[in-house]
């Protein structure tokens, strides 16, 4: 049988980097094909490569036996393409309906069917159970949310090959699990799937064959059948990759940071932070678990000063940190690890040197009164660039162009190199590969080592069970237990997160 | 928001004052302001469509410049109006067409190609223009039978030449089309976030080049009205600063074909009234003084409505794929 999708020695370069060298791929009719590779290897490339995105300098790209020319989009989709994009592609002031029908409008005459298009998207939202809003604007919705509309967007017209770059990385576990099940039942029906992602469970799960590019090239092919987790690291990272964190214990002091009967609203302007209290320990990292939705978002937002504090306060070293005033809150000694790097980690268009310095750049060593010092900014990036393996041709390089994993390590590195009081860490290895995410919980063990309170929230229950030295579940805005990290039980938490039990 | 209703309130309160007062002279004077802010809101409605699609179109002033020029001298020689109009509206896309060349395929810098479509214009009119020309009459009012008896409204809105008409209705059908159809939603969908509609297989440098080109036509109907149809003559610098303050109405009235024609009406009538109070000499400025008012407006328009109005996030960024 002939192949759907054969790419033949395709290649890429950008200024200072080959992003694809001579790759050669193929995917046929019900298969599914994961690849995996570190932060930077080169994966977005490629399948943006066959979905006209990216024009490659050389090489083939076949679909259904057609030659496909370079860049060409319009012929990707008409071949029976569809694709999630990982950098969103989606309209931030138009509603999720007007989104998703965009480019294929049920139409009324000359007009757009207005009323068919919604009905569209309720259906589609509920015959693969991804739940979203019709009428919301996108540019309101959190990334969770923007991932399903993505999602959604891809899966609305019957494709023949879907390629999925990343699409897991914001979702909720049971939404992870469904989709799975979504890719499996499509796979079994005909349609070729090429999946992107770091989560190697997924990959075990759901793939046929399994190809990994390391720096652009080929470095191997497998299956799941043939190997396990740590192979799959293995393979592409190039060494041994310890998925478990090994940390000593806490030794906590004096609290550092206070958590007083905080109260805040969503974007719709329901309470979503309903009188939560907490107080986090130097030396500590306090976990937050909590299905996605309860609160960790809001949460996080007002203490950073980033949503209005509707009631209660927080208090670094027993001083009351301002409302709506994240730079005085970070001055004061609260760093942050957003969750949307594209938003509110890092302006785009700015160089490395000076994203990783974002929030100091007017302070010494960086300035002198009002002159900016250029030695002093390279010599930090260069330092922050080496220790968190940031994957670049330059410093200058501007952020935009970075790869997904790459731009949340320069968040990371800005953020704890900065040997604050306290970390907001808000899914701090969101996108990034196994090995980075070995090196960032090593991260997060040190700035607690060095007497950091560390505050932890994450959609991934593993990664808080892993690193946290004390546990809160969060459930509708409030906390219902406070656990003790080697104590806890994953199916407790599990239904603590449900509601059910405490 | 709550300025633009205020601004409206303000405006129907004072009108049906006036109308109580001296039904004669309000109904002279608003259709005069229909007349004097129908061209401003034509030419806004040019930068609407560019910018809607990301394209920021400064040089509206030298396509009606160019294109009311044309239409002039071509209804001149061959004395039809017809002829005049079809060549301002050709004149019109062909400017349009010159600046998508220039900021959409070479990617030039939007401002700059803009202004090279003014300088142009002006280079061009200037260079080419001959004194002494005239045309055989302008387009003349046609009354819609009926509708035009209606008090107050008859006569502000239903007695004007055909060009009016066709702008009027041509900026409803914008509004809808922009609002309603695929078009608009895909056009909008470029203005904002191109890379996205490019990702649903609408082709981004197509529907700019189709757009801006269309909006250049607009342009040409909107110089040929103001040389065919109201003023009947042409002179050097003819368009005499309208297209720049329709970008203007154009922010005010939030890249809405709606709401730019209200903030066109507007204008319209505060020179309106302004002729109205010179006329009378109820009050006695000197002229220099009432000339500056329709910038004076604007300026005052700009400042009221900075800060609260967003324009189409992707405007003047020339489109590129590998930035996906
Ligand atoms: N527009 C661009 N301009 C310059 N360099 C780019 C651009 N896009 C990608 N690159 C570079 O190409 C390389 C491959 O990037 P790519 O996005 O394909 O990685 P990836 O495998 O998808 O990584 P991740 O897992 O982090 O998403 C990286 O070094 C990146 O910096
Ligand atoms: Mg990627």
């Amino acid at each position: 049988m002939s192949a759907l999708l054969e790419l033949t020695n395709i290649t890429k370069t950008y200024p200072g980097v080959i992003a694809n060298e001579n790759i050669s791929l193929s995917v046929t009719k019900g298969e599914i094909v994961a690849l995996l590779g570190e932060n930077g290897a080169g994966k977005s490339t490629l399948v943006k490569a066959v979905f006209g995105l990216v024009r490659p300098d050389s090489g083939e790209i076949r679909i259904k036996g057609d030659l496909i020319s370079a860049g060409d989009t319009a012929a990707a989709i008409e071949h029976g393409v569809g694709m999630v994009h990982q950098h969103f592609q989606l309209v931030p002031v138009m509603s999720v309906t007007e989104n998703i029908i965009l480019g294929d409008e049920p139409r009324k005459g000359i007009f757009i069917d207005k009323k068919k298009a919604r009905e569209e998207v309720v259906a589609l939202s509920k015959r693969y159970g991804l739940e979203v809003d019709p009428d919301a604007i996108v540019e309101d919705l959190p990334v969770g949310m923007q991932q399903r509309i993505e999602i959604l967007k891809a899966l609305r017209k019957d494709v023949d090959l879907l390629i999925l770059d990343e699409p897991t990385a914001v979702l909720t576990p049971q939404e992870i699990e469904e989709l799975l099940g979504v890719i499996k039942n499509l796979a079994s029906a005909g349609v070729g799937v090429l999946f992107i992602t770091h989560k190697l469970r997924e990959v075990m799960a759901v793939a046929d064959r399994v190809v990994v590019l390391r720096n652009g090239k080929t470095a191997g092919a497998t299956t799941p059948k043939e190997t396990n987790e740590e192979g799959l690291a293995q393979l592409m990272v190039g060494r041994n990759v310890v998925l478990q964190v090994d940390k000593s214990d806490a030794v906590k002091q004096g609290i550092v940071l206070s958590i007083r009967d905080l109260q805040a609203n969503d974007d719709r302007k329901h309470t979503a932070v309903d009188g939560f209290s907490l107080d986090v320990h130097a030396g500590e990292i306090m976990g937050i678990a909590g299905v996605e939705g309860n609160g960790q978002r809001e949460l996080v937002e007002a203490i950073c000063g980033m949503r209005p504090r509707l009631m209660g306060s927080v208090l670094v070293d027993g001083l009351e940190t301002p409302d709506m005033q994240p730079h005085k809150v970070h001055r004061m000694g609260i760093s942050h690890i957003p969750e949307d790097r594209e938003k509110h980690g890092l302006v785009a268009s700015y160089s490395i040197e000076d994203n990783l310095v974002l929030n100091q750049f007017d302070q010494p060593p960086f300035a002198n009164g009002w002159i900016r010092n250029s030695n002093a900014l390279e010599q930090n990036a260069n330092t922050l660039v080496e220790e968190f393996d940031i994957r670049t041709p330059s410093i200058k390089t501007t952020a935009g162009a970075l790869s997904g994993g790459n731009k949340q390590k320069v968040v990371v590195a800005r953020e704890l190199s900065q040997n604050t009081k306290v970390v907001v860490a808000a899914q701090p290895t969101r996108g990034v590969d196994v090995g980075s995410i070995e090196f960032i919980h090593k991260q997060l063990v040190s700035a607690r080592d060095h007497g950091a309170a560390v505050l932890l929230v994450s959609a991934e229950l593993d990664e808080i069970l892993s690193l946290s030295d004390r546990i809160a579940v969060m459930f509708g805005g409030k906390i219902v237990a406070i656990l003790d990290g080697k104590d806890a039980d994953r199916a407790k938490i599990g239904r603590m997160m449900a509601g059910l039990a405490s | 928001m709550r300025s633009r209703w205020l601004m409206f309130a303000i405006t129907f309160i004072a009108i049906l004052y006036f109308y109580m007062r001296d039904s004669l002279v309000t109904t002279s004077v608003i259709g005069t302001a229909i007349t004097f802010g129908l061209p401003l809101a034509m030419a806004a409605m040019v930068g609407i469509m560019c910018e809607r699609t990301g394209i920021v179109n400064i040089g509206i002033e030298g396509t009606l410049l160019v294109s009311s020029f044309v239409g002039f001298f071509t209804a001149s020689a061959s004395g039809n109006l017809i002829l005049g109009l079809i060549s301002a509206v050709a004149m019109g896309a062909i400017s349009g067409l010159l600046l998508s060349l220039l900021a959409v395929t070479w990617k030039m810098d939007q401002i700059i190609a803009g202004t090279i479509i003014n300088i142009l214009a002006t280079g061009l009119t200037s260079f080419f223009y001959k004194q002494g020309h005239t045309i055989p009459s302008t387009f003349p009012e046609v009354d819609i039978p009926g509708l035009s008896s209606i008090p107050f409204f008859g006569p502000v809105l239903f007695m004007h030449g055909p060009l009016t008409y066709a702008g009027i209705i041509l900026i409803f059908v914008l509004w809808v089309a922009l609002y309603k159809t695929p078009w608009g939603l895909r056009s909008r969908a470029v203005g904002e976030h191109p890379s996205s509609a490019d990702t649903a297989g609408v082709s981004v440098i197509k529907l700019r080049y189709l757009n801006v080109a269309i909006a250049g036509a607009f342009g040409g109907l909107a110089g040929a009205y103001l040389t065919l149809e109201l003023v009947g003559s042409w002179d050097r610098g003819f368009s005499a600063g309208k297209g720049f303050t329709a970008l203007a109405l154009m922010i005010f009235g939030r890249w809405n074909p709606i709401g730019a024609l209200g903030a066109a009406i507007f204008f319209g009538t505060a020179q309106a009234v302004t002729n109205q109070l010179m006329i009378t000499q109820v009050v006695t400025i000197p002229q220099q003084f009432t000339n500056m008012l329709p910038y004076v407006l604007t300026i005052l328009i700009l400042a009221i409505s900075a800060g609260k109005v967003r324009a189409p996030a992707a405007e003047g960024q020339p489109y590129e794929k590998e930035q996906a």
